[in-house]
């Protein structure tokens, strides 16, 4: 390079002015600038869908929080109780003897509105099985006046919450114009009333016919239970794994072919481990079916290459300087993955187990052929070692069948199991937060 | 070592509830969408009614319920299959080579097929099965040649119809409201227009003809649905033009959103499908495997309570969602009672 080359161009300009700016550095600015404004443009784009994704969320679920209550004092007699016991159908007696007090007391307190029996029963929700579960677990309340606090039916939910207007009801068997005359009367006297909806998340799935009833309870409890499994297993297993490909394994085809299939697992799509799920684990290894065992080792190996990716990718990123010095005082190879290596790679460990684990707990489509799609009502399980292998439903699983189900009332549910759901990946996240500040060293 | 730990104690788990695996003691069911909601409703109330966990239902369709039941026998296998049909002989003989010999046909009741449309949109008031025939099928009779389905609107074959667009969204192969669809509307209405005569006249031998009558067009005109009836509905709710197949329950449930049409001169309700004034309508079934009885606890009461007078009767829980009652309960009450299996004589 001598001299002169290198004035050649610059005899080419004029005199540049490092003050002043030229055009083209007024070019490069300028692309600049509308590089920045494509980047906000986009964080603004993504920011918008996800408010107005929350917004929905919130605005259709938090309806599903509360619900429409009918509470009035209710004896049941010993003779009572006897008699519906001997009916097949005894939730129907328990729910006709409820019907009947209530009639009486409204007969009583002499309301505007007519009140019979079949009205009555069209405002309440399935009433039966609550009545019955009380007096089970408590025999010592017969006799005396209990204050109920009853499920009313879904279209009189759906009244106070805009679902169902006096403009469009159509009379059917569900519910009359006339029977809404009777619900203005009751709130106004106090015995329906709207009331925080614990069923919803303590209880389990209920009928086609009683949204009212339905809970997200016991699904919250299978998808816990399937997340242990798959936390249990591909977290050792896919730690185990990628260690051994990334420090010990020697480099050659062999390890070079798992590597590509390990990549080439995390693209399968997730029903093919649902075929492989009923084929391998129900009907091969006879495990029990619609149990959160299977779900679990279903969604492990679907949990599994993206455990051993990540991991891989954050024991690649310690730097060998590290290990290096490790070796260099003296560690043995194991001493200086499992003292120096590990510990500092934890964090990404933890990242990708929480976004394997959050996969896992959105999945539905593995769980249609194992059998936990569909209705799953079983409520809670019966022990620890119950939670595994009893019929359980999965939360996503259960939102899918909700959304299907033809009575509008659960697609409120729907969404309310959505907010639970999201709030269930919030703490799973928290606690990844936390371990990871704990974990988190620097150098 | 705390991994070590872990993977220990998981492993640990999966070997103890493999060995507790062993005794189903719930009543598993799968198949028809359609009974699902019955069965769903008798499945709750038969586990707060009796001391018998509640029964899993699954759904997937009769076709995909059946299979599963064939599988064999075996706690690792259905117990019950839904079905909005009944049992084809070659799923018979499937079951059979697997070794499932014994089965107990239960019917439960009636189902109506309506067909609906959005509460707002044009006047769908009244069908014959020659309309959605010639809306919906893949060669109809026109001017007296068979042609591929030429028209574009109902009114072009029906000036009664409103003047807009065909959109029919009917349900998929694998749902067994298909085949009623096919045998009591396509089938009739091919017969009522002449197409089927022409057809056979055209050389076609009968069961050729049948065949091709049953073809639905495939020009985008005509929709299959292999989800749920939400998804009718979804579609239905974002084309007001769009006319499609309920189950009369489902439709009942949504009065405020769906209209319903007459089919030919008949509204359908419970009455008319009792009466089988109103023509499409099928009946609804379970199959029960007579060798799990005894095996897995509840089945049978299962399947009484699901029949009993009080459930499946015509103030029952079941006919108060939708489900015509069946005037034969009784007889299919003592079916179950003494185990009568399919092909006994019964």
């Amino acid at each position: 390079m001598t001299d002169a080359s290198m004035q050649t161009p610059e005899t080419g300009r004029h005199s540049v002015s490092l003050t002043a700016s030229d055009e083209r550095t007024r070019k490069r600015a300028k692309a600049e600038k509308r590089f920045r404004m494509y980047g906000i443009i986009a964080i603004a784009t993504g920011l918008f869908f996800l408010l107005v994704l929350f917004a929905s969320i919130l605005k259709e679920g938090i309806p599903a929080f509360t619900r429409t209550v009918v509470s009035v004092d209710f004896t049941l007699t010993e003779q009572q109780r006897e008699a519906a016991e001997g009916e097949l159908f005894k939730t129907k007696a328990y729910a006709n003897l409820f019907i009947a007090a209530l009639k009486n007391e409204l007969d009583e307190r002499d309301l505007e509105a007519e009140v019979d029996n079949a009205a009555i029963e069209r405002l309440l929700g399935k009433v039966g099985g609550t009545i019955r579960e009380f007096y089970s677990q408590n025999p010592g309340k017969l006799g005396e006046p209990i204050e109920f606090d009853l499920a009313a039916s879904s279209r009189v939910d759906g009244y106070f919450k805009g679902r169902v207007s006096r403009d469009t009801l159509q009379d059917s068997r569900f519910l009359q114009l006339s029977d809404l005359d009777l619900v203005d009367a009751l709130t106004e006297a106090g015995i329906i009333k709207q009331a925080f909806n614990w069923p919803f998340i303590t209880g389990a799935d209920s009928g086609v016919d009683n949204p009212g009833g339905a809970g997200i309870g016991a699904s919250v409890v299978g998808s816990f239970f399937m997340m242990l499994v798959v936390l249990g297993l591909s977290l050792p297993i896919g730690v185990a794994a990628s260690i051994y490909l990334e420090e010990f394994a020697p480099q050659n085809k062999f390890t070079d072919l798992i590597e590509v299939n390990i990549s080439n697992l995390a693209a399968v799509p997730s029903i093919v481990f649902g075929i492989l799920g009923l084929a391998v684990f129900i009907q091969f290894m006879h495990l029990p079916q619609s149990a959160p065992l299977v779900g679990g080792l279903v969604l492990t190996l679907m949990t599994l290459p993206t455990i051993i990716i990540s991991t891989r990718a954050s024991l690649k990123a310690v730097p060998p300087s590290i290990r290096d010095a490790a070796l260099g005082v003296g560690a043995s190879k194991m001493q200086a993955v499992f003292h120096h290596v590990l510990p500092l790679a934890a964090p990404g460990i933890l990242t990708g187990t929480i976004i394997g684990l959050a996969q896992a707990l959105g999945e539905t489509a593995p769980l249609l052929l194992i059998g936990m799609v569909g209705f799953v009502a079983r409520g809670y399980p019966d022990g620890f070692i119950a939670g595994f292998t009893e019929p359980n439903s999965a939360m996503p699983a259960q939102i899918y069948t909700w959304a299907a189900r033809a009575d509008v009332g659960f697609y409120e549910k729907a969404w309310g199991g959505i907010i639970i759901l999201l709030m269930f990946l919030l703490t799973m996240n928290i606690i990844a937060i936390i371990l990871r500040r704990r974990f988190e060293r620097r150098w | 070592m705390s991994f070590v730990k872990l993977s220990a104690s998981a492993l640990a788990i999966t070997a103890i509830s493999a060995t507790t695996a062993a005794a189903r003691d719930n009543v598993q069911v799968a198949g028809s969408s359609t009974v699902l909601p019955y069965a769903s409703i008798v499945a709750e109330l038969f586990g707060e009614n009796t001391d018998f966990p509640t029964p899993v239902v699954e759904s997937g369709g009769s076709s995909a319920g059946l299979k599963r039941f064939c599988q064999g026998v075996g706690e690792n296998t259905i117990d019950v299959a839904n079905a909005s049909r009944a049992i084809r002989e070659k799923e018979i003989k499937a079951c059979a080579e697997n070794g499932v010999t014994d089965i107990m046909e239960v019917r439960i009741g009636y189902d109506g097929i309506v067909f609906a449309s959005q509460q707002s949109g044009p006047a769908f008031n009244a069908f014959e099965p020659s309309d959605i025939f010639n809306a919906l099928g893949a060669k109809v009779l026109k001017d007296g040649a068979i042609v591929d389905n030429p028209y574009n609107t109902w009114a072009e074959f029906n000036a009664d119809l409103p003047d807009v667009e065909i959109a029919g969204f009917i349900p998929g192969t694998k749902h067994g409201t298909r085949e009623v669809f096919e045998e009591k509307v396509l089938l009739i209405g091919c017969e009522a227009t002449g197409a089927m005569e022409a057809m056979i006249a055209g050389g076609m031998s009968e069961d050729d003809a049948e065949d091709a009558c049953l073809n639905v067009r495939t020009d985008g005109k005509s929709v299959d649905i292999d989800g749920d009836y939400t998804e009718t509905l979804a579609r239905i709710d974002t084309n007001p033009n769009g006319i499609g197949v309920f189950g009369l329950a489902f439709y009942e449930n949504n009065t405020d959103k769906l209209k319903v049409a007459t089919m030919s001169g008949i509204a359908p309700s419970t009455e008319t499908i009792s009466t089988g004034e109103y023509p499409v309508s099928r009946p609804l079934f379970f199959y029960i495997k007579k060798a799990h009885i005894g095996v897995i606890p509840g089945l049978k009461e299962y399947a009484q309570f699901f029949t009993h007078d009080d459930i499946a009767g015509p103030s029952g829980p079941l006919a108060n969602y939708g489900l015509v009652a069946d005037p034969e309960l009784a007889n299919t009450q003592d079916a179950i009672a003494n185990e009568v299996t399919m092909g006994s004589g019964s």
